[in-house]
Formats: C-alpha cells, sequence, structure tokens
C-alpha cells in the first residue's frame, strides 16, 4: 500500500447562491512526492487547497492529512501543513526575521534561532533579515512567504501558483529550493498554469477544471498515454487541400499548405506511418524534409480541459 | 494547548502598539486632562460635591472608563480587522490555533493595552485632583474585566466589520453616546424622572457606577447588579465571537 500523507474523499464546496466550486474531489498523495495540480484560472485550485489548510470549510467530505483528520483533529493537521498563498499577503512593517519567527511560534513551535537562520540563508533572505517587507521587491517578498511556510518545518507544502508574477531567474530558484525540499522528504503540492513548471518539477499531475478532478496520473506516463506525436512533411511544392486518398490518415495542411501534418498515437502498435508515407509517395506527392515531434504536457492539459468545457 | 502560538500573536500585537506608543499614550492623556480642566477645573467649580465626593474625583472612573471604552474597541478591532484587509489572516486560519487560543491572543493584548491607558489616566488624574481608592484590588479587578469585555466587543466588530469605517460606527455612534448619557460626568440620581428611570436601562449605567464603588465605596446602583452586568456582557461577547470561530462567518468561505 502506498504511503499516503493527504487523503481527500468526496470533498465538496458549495457556496450558497453561487457556483459548485469542487464537484466530490477524492485524491490521494504519497508522501515526498512533488504532485502539481494544473487547472485553468477559476477552476478550484486555490480553493482544494484552502479546504485542506483550513481557510475554506468543506460542504462534505472528509481531509485525511498523515493520517490526522483536518476537521476533526486538525491541530494535529494543521502542524504538519505549510502554506505559501498566492497572494502577497505580508505585513509591511514587520522585519523578515520577525515575521518568520513569528510563523513558526504561531505553529506551535519554540524559537530556534540556528533554523531560522539556515532557512533565510537558504533563501538568500539572511542579508535582508532586518528589513521591513514593505521595502522588499515583489521576488523577494514571495521568498518571504516561502520563508513563512517553512518556518515550523511542515511535512506537507502548498505552493499555490509559485511562480505568479516572478522573474525567471527567481522562477529557476525556486524549482532549485522544491527539489531540495523534497529531497529532504517534504511531500509538495504545487497549483499552476504554468505547464512548464510542473513538466519540469512534479512526479505526479492533477488536472482540474470546473471543480472536478479529471485525472491524476503520473507525469511521464501521462505524456506516453496521452501523448501525440506529429509527422510533418515539408513539400516541395504546397498542396491547396489534403487529396481525398489520404482521407484515412486525416491529415491536415499547415503553413499555408507547405507542411503535411499526420497526427498519430506513439503508444499504438501500428502508427500508420508506412502506409501513410507510400500513399503519399504513390500519390506523387514530393517532400524535401520530414521530422517527428511529441507533443508537450501542455497539449495535453489543452486537449483534457477543452474536452471538459 | 498552543501556548506558543498565543504568545506569537500577542507578542505581535503588542509590537504594532509599540510602533505607535507615543501618540497611543499621548492621546488619552491629552484628552483627559482636557475633560479636567473642562469638566473639573470649569464646571466642576460651580458643583462641588457630588454624593460627597468632590466633583473633580467624582468624573475620574467614569473618564477612565470612556477611554477604556473607546481605546478596547479600537485596539480589539483593529487587531484582527488587519489581517483581514492585508490578507494575512489566512496565516491565523490555518495555523493550529482553536478559537479560544486566537482570542486570547488577540483580546489578551488588547485588554493589555487598555490597562496600560486606564492605568495612565490614573495617574494623570492624580495630577488635577486628590483621588482616593477605597477598594483598590477590586478597582484592578473592575478594570480588567471591563476591558476584556470590551476588547472582545471590538474583537467581534473587527470580525464582522467590511470596512474601516464601519469599526467606527459601533464606538461612535453607540458606545460613546451611551458613556455620556450613562452617569461618566454625573449621578444618575440627579436626573429628574422619567429621564432616571430611563437611564436605568442603560447598561453603561451599571459598570460606571460598579467601577466608581470600588474608588468611593458608593455607587447610584447596587455592586452587586453591576458586577453581574459586567459579567454577563463579557459572556455574551465571548458567546458571540465562539459562535463566530465555530462556524466561520465572516472568517471563511
Amino acid at each position: 500500500m502506498t504511503d499516503s500523507i493527504l487523503r481527500l474523499s468526496g470533498i465538496s464546496k458549495h457556496y450558497r447562491d453561487g457556483p459548485t466550486a469542487l464537484h466530490a474531489v477524492d485524491l490521494d498523495i504519497r508522501r515526498g512526492e512533488i504532485f502539481a495540480l494544473l487547472g485553468p484560472n477559476g477552476a478550484g485550485k486555490t480553493t482544494l487547497i484552502s479546504i485542506v489548510c483550513g481557510i475554506v470549510t468543506p460542504s462534505s467530505g472528509t481531509i485525511l492529512v498523515d493520517g490526522h483528520d483536518a476537521l476533526v483533529d486538525y491541530k494535529a493537521a494543521r502542524r504538519r501543513i505549510g502554506l505559501v498563498p498566492q497572494e502577497l499577503a505580508t505585513d509591511a512593517f514587520e522585519t523578515v526575521l520577525a515575521t518568520v519567527s513569528f510563523s513558526r511560534r504561531l505553529f506551535g513551535r519554540a524559537a530556534d534561532p540556528a533554523y531560522v537562520e539556515r532557512l533565510l540563508r537558504d533563501l538568500s533572505l539572511w542579508e535582508k533579515r532586518s528589513a521591513k517587507i514593505k521595502d522588499l521587491s515583489g521576488g523577494m517578498k514571495r521568498r518571504v512567504l516561502i520563508a513563512k511556510a517553512l518556518a515550523h518545518e511542515p511535512e506537507l507544502l502548498f505552493l499555490d501558483e509559485p511562480s505568479a508574477g516572478v522573474d525567471v531567474a527567481l522562477r529557476r530558484d525556486m524549482w532549485t529550493l522544491v527539489r531540495s525540499l523534497r529531497e529532504r522528504g517534504v511531500t509538495i503540492i504545487l497549483t499552476t498554469h504554468y505547464i512548464e513548471e510542473a513538466e519540469e518539477m512534479a512526479d505526479r499531475v492533477g488536472v482540474i477544471a470546473k471543480g472536478r478532478l479529471l485525472l491524476v496520473e503520473d507525469k511521464v506516463a501521462l505524456m506516453q498515454k496521452l501523448g501525440k506525436r506529429e509527422l510533418d512533411l515539408t513539400l516541395v511544392e504546397p498542396l491547396d487541400a489534403v487529396p481525398a486518398e489520404l482521407a484515412e490518415w486525416s491529415p491536415t495542411l499547415v503553413h499555408d499548405g507547405h507542411v503535411l501534418r499526420y497526427v498519430f498515437n506513439a503508444t499504438d502498435e501500428r502508427t500508420g506511418i508506412p502506409g501513410f508515407l507510400r500513399r503519399v509517395g504513390d500519390l506523387g506527392i514530393h517532400f524535401k524534409d520530414l521530422e517527428t515531434a511529441k507533443s508537450s504536457l501542455e497539449d495535453i492539459f489543452v486537449d483534457l480541459v477543452e474536452r471538459e468545457r | 494547548m498552543n501556548l506558543h502560538g498565543i504568545w506569537a500573536i500577542y507578542r505581535f500585537e503588542m509590537a504594532r502598539f509599540g510602533r505607535t506608543i507615543w501618540t497611543s499614550l499621548a492621546v488619552p492623556v491629552i484628552t483627559t486632562s482636557l475633560y479636567f480642566i473642562v469638566f473639573g477645573s470649569a464646571i466642576g467649580s460651580q458643583m462641588r460635591e457630588v454624593s460627597g465626593v468632590p466633583y473633580g474625583a467624582f468624573i475620574v472612573p467614569g473618564l477612565m472608563l470612556l477611554a477604556i471604552f473607546s481605546e478596547s474597541i479600537l485596539n480589539a478591532s483593529l487587531g484582527i480587522y488587519m489581517p483581514k484587509f492585508t490578507g494575512t489572516i489566512y496565516e491565523i486560519l490555518s495555523a493550529p490555533l482553536s478559537p479560544i487560543e486566537t482570542v486570547m491572543g488577540y483580546v489578551g493584548a488588547a485588554t493589555t493595552k487598555s490597562l496600560l491607558i486606564g492605568l495612565i489616566i490614573f495617574a494623570t488624574a492624580h495630577l488635577f485632583v486628590d483621588l482616593p481608592v477605597a477598594h483598590p484590588f477590586l478597582m484592578l479587578l473592575y478594570l480588567v474585566l471591563v476591558a476584556a469585555a470590551f476588547c472582545l466587543f471590538g474583537f467581534a466588530i473587527g470580525i464582522l466589520a467590511n470596512g474601516f469605517e464601519q469599526l467606527q460606527v459601533v464606538p461612535l455612534l453607540i458606545v460613546t453616546p451611551m458613556t455620556f448619557l450613562g452617569g461618566a460626568f454625573y449621578s444618575v440620581q440627579i436626573l429628574p424622572e422619567p429621564w432616571r428611570t430611563i437611564t436605568l436601562f442603560n447598561p453603561v449605567v451599571y459598570l460606571i457606577n460598579g467601577f466608581r464603588w470600588t474608588f468611593f465605596g458608593q455607587s447610584d446602583v447596587g455592586v452587586g447588579i453591576s458586577l453581574g452586568v459586567s459579567f454577563a456582557f463579557l459572556c455574551a461577547c465571548l458567546a458571540f465571537v465562539t459562535i463566530i470561530f465555530r462556524t466561520g462567518w465572516r472568517l471563511k468561505a
């Protein structure tokens, strides 16, 4: 049996006089993994996280955090959770050191200056420890929020849209930090609509749209299972239309008829490529180049979300 | 019990108070001094004594409570409203804190601030009048009770408020008029009927008179009733705040 650190069963959220934000979501998060929850804006990602953290009350369902019911035994559950919110919500007049130390105590941990110093150094915040938060840049504020979330040494860290509004360098730094946290045994759940982020970091991916969890899959397996490949033939002479004789393969013309594209499933035993190329040759269609490309996680995500619409 | 968490909130709130300490303390001291000059010296010189107590001394308990009421409501309501306004409330809501622990942190700090201000006004009063205290221990206890009750009241207002102006509505439009009409500057006994009877429906009358009793050993209403009203108010505020946290009303979606 898989070691689960978070188990959601039938989590729903209905707002009075409003839409249903979540429809009976079931989800198991494995200890030590990086899980990316993908979804368009308004899909229910933040609502789901907020429910687990105790910020939003669910309409129904149960939440187990490391075996502790988050609604009944909420203290034990919340001690294990750290949250980096999407918004840069900070106490503007507090210093970096004071606000991080505050977060540690708030979550029931005794002061540990050595740990806090190490944490601030890891996040390149130590030099700014005496600075007031209002004087920091947006990127530095984001780091402060991460430090606050990690101040009580949580086992489960939620990163809600960690890359929203941060520059490329900070995004890379954050990815490095996330990986190092995972190496220390911290389980990470990140919500994002940057597919690149999930593709880069996640072990498993969940796709949510309109409050429904559409799938949860190992990232590599997902890309193999749902991934499509494209065969592009760059034509010597452009075509005006796809010849009827090629209808069996349903190719399309792109780049003003200069490229004939055949999309196939890479996992199929018969890809149809030999037959397609033979028929192209028989029809006297000459091509000067040939290349194949696999679809990205983004293609898979868009495809899934479009289907839900 | 999450003692570290309670202490964290308490220290955070006291640090906020510390950042504005001079204005926080100077305002009540100046205001009280003005009251003494206007009521104690100008009007008091015409009145001499009320129920056998020099008028300047008579108004001290009322003045202290007037400041305690407004400062308690303001401090406690701002304490919880600011995190709501800035968005940092997420951290409080996601922390392993029970409702009572959260209240202890915020209301404990606000009560401490109110007590400090009350005691500074008490000290300031000594500059103007001779002020004996018949029951000093009970005076302090009563001060804590009233400050805690109004801080709880302010805390509830802070949770319910949807804007800064709403924080001001209750203290300015309800509490201050009730204090002025509740015998802060006069004895209820001097009012003609039916105003005397109507005034007795004002709960603030009992708070002020109970507190005044701890100073002079006499009041317009029974001490037992005053204590009962003060406790009832404290319990009502505590129950209301507990319900808010249990249900998440105005705190959680």
